[in-house]
């Protein structure tokens, strides 16, 4: 089980804030769904999460330990594009991360061990639906379905932590409704802790067993450089009933300017 | 109403009719010019008719010269397809190496990538000379102009394809577990190896002239080499159809790579023109 916990993180570019004082505890085996206004930082804040960026202060810890410099197998990442590699077929791109670790020197597996790898990924394929398209590539694949090639050929890692920045943000809704199924059920499954961006909130209480909404709090031009944004709600969301969660939808749902762009 | 006419579309017999016409008014005019001239002058070199040509293709690539028994034209073909593809692989090589480093490895590219674009800023024909003198004036120089000519441009092309790879692959590699190698051998280097042969097609060219200039300068055998010796007799009746055959050669390799690309890597065409 994994403890995530950032403590009073700061982000700057060049002087001007982006992030600042984000103190949060995170349960082990959590969905955070992140919201926000467009440039609030949400991306940034995943960034960092994966260490593709380094705060500028503060600290995230995983179970204790600071995060390493770069990132790891430890925590695995959906973006909204290009997320697979496109001269892979599925079934490939799936087994890259069992193909890397198990062949330092050519990151690649041959005769009996390839075929013992690829059968061990026909399991998560047939979970995520893509069975039948394995020997597909990925432009041959709708949107929906490389995002589900994204989630399998990252949980075949077993990452502790998952970080989606706006993966469903392209897909139609009726597309977008099975896939929630599917994340769920995988979040289930794998009791591993998911952290994901999205500007839908009805996703973010859908999915999230917490709801953290970032937002600046100073708003005046000329404040704008010296002032970040920072947690302005987090509620719990796990122990809510649908009604509850209806009714905090909303009522932050008018707050959380993200909703205002839909 | 009538469609826009980036809308309208030739027919299948219709494009490889079109695609001839160019070819068949040339044709047509170099019959007209030539019988023109000839009328006028019938000993007149410029336009050599065609049943000159024809005799004169059948002296250099059907008659085996009398003196050494061989036919000159693949005599001259063979040598200059050898330092060319020589040539070519070693650019090819360089570029891949060199431009996959630049592109990747960012103490590699601090170090190395002004040198290369400086490097490609020097005139290659202006340092003809120095190959001559330094790699002597038989096939070695040639070659290494061909590589210097063309290599630089294959490098740059190179990185700027593996910068252009989106970050998130790169990212998403990272969090499946690859290392720096890894990544090189599985993520990157099989995606620039089609961009690799697209730069290859547009060197072909350039290849090309420097290998006819290298020959014209300092040969015994080559196509390049075989050109501008006859050009003293102005025999024009070798010439175009030497001009013809290297024409004809270039667009061979030109379409070859273009299928093997297709063939090798099957990903690409519905890569093709997605932002
Ligand atoms: N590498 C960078 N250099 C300079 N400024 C940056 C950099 N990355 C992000 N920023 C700035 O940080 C702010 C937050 O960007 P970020 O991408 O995190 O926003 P976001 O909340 O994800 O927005 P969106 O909802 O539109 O995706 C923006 O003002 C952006 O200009
Ligand atoms: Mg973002």
């Amino acid at each position: 089980m994994t403890q995530v916990s950032v403590v009073n993180l700061w982000k700057e570019f060049e002087g001007q804030v982006v992030i600042e004082r984000v103190n949060l505890e995170v349960a082990p085996h959590s969905f955070i769904s992140i919201v926000g206004p467009s440039g609030c930082g949400k991306s940034t804040f995943l960034r960092m999460l994966l260490s593709q960026e380094a705060p500028t202060r503060g600290a995230i810890r995983i179970d204790g330990k600071s995060l390493p410099a770069e990132p790891t197998e430890q925590r695995g990442v959906v973006f909204q594009r290009y997320s697979v590699f496109p001269h892979l077929t599925v079934l490939e791109n799936v087994a890259f991360g069992l193909e890397v670790a198990a062949s330092r020197l050519l990151g690649r597996l041959f005769g009996a061990r390839r075929r013992a790898a690829f059968e061990g990924c026909r399991g998560i394929l047939e979970e995520v639906g893509l069975d039948a398209a394995r020997d597909k590539y990925p432009a041959q694949l709708s949107g929906g379905m490389q995002q589900r090639l994204a989630i399998a050929q990252a949980l075949i890692k077993k990452p502790k932590v998952l970080l989606l920045d706006e993966p469903f943000g392209a897909l139609d809704p009726g597309i977008r409704n099975d896939i929630h199924q599917l994340m769920l059920r995988l979040f289930d499954e794998t009791g591993m802790t998911v952290f994901m961006v999205t500007h839908d909130l009805r996703e973010a209480f859908k999915l999230g067993t917490r709801l953290i909404a970032f937002d600046r709090y100073r708003t005046r031009p000329e404040e704008r450089e010296l002032y970040g944004a920072t947690v302005t709600f987090d509620i719990p969301l796990d122990r809510a009933t649908a009604g509850e969660r209806r009714q905090a939808m909303d009522e932050i749902a008018p707050r959380v300017s993200a909703s205002a762009d839909l | 109403m009538a469609r826009r006419l980036i809308n309208r579309h030739p027919t299948r017999i219709g494009i490889v009719y079109l695609g001839l016409l160019p070819f068949v008014v040339l044709i047509a005019l170099y019959a007209t010019g030539s019988a023109i001239r000839l009328a006028d002058n019938p000993t007149d070199k410029l336009l050599p008719a065609f049943s000159t040509l024809a005799a004169a293709v059948d002296r250099v690539a059907m008659t085996p010269d009398r003196r050494t028994g061989e036919i000159l034209l693949w005599v001259d073909t063979a040598a200059s397809l050898t330092r060319l593809g020589l040539g070519l692989a070693v650019a090819t090589a360089l570029a891949l190496l060199v431009g996959i480093a630049n592109g990747i490895l960012p103490y590699v590219r601090a170090g190395l990538s002004p040198f290369v674009v400086a490097f490609s800023m020097i005139p290659p024909m202006a340092v003809l000379p120095i190959l001559f003198i330094v790699f002597g004036l038989d096939e070695l120089s040639k070659v290494v102009l061909i590589v210097f000519g063309i290599a630089p441009t294959m490098m740059r092309d190179l990185k700027a394809r593996v910068e252009e790879m989106p970050r998130e692959q790169l990212i998403k590699a990272q969090t499946l577990g690859a290392s720096s190698w890894q990544i090189v051998l599985r993520v990157v280097l099989p995606q620039v190896l089609p961009r690799l042969i697209d730069a290859l097609r547009l060197s072909l060219g350039p290849a090309w002239l420097f290998l006819i200039s290298a020959e014209a300068i300092a040969s015994e055998v080559g196509l390049g080499y075989r050109i501008f010796l006859v050009r003293r007799y102005l025999a024009m009746d070798v010439i175009l159809p030497y001009v013809a055959w290297i024409t004809l050669l270039a667009a061979f390799g030109d379409v070859t790579l273009r299928m093997v690309s297709r063939k090798l890597f099957p990903w690409v065409e519905g890569e093709r023109g997605r932002s």
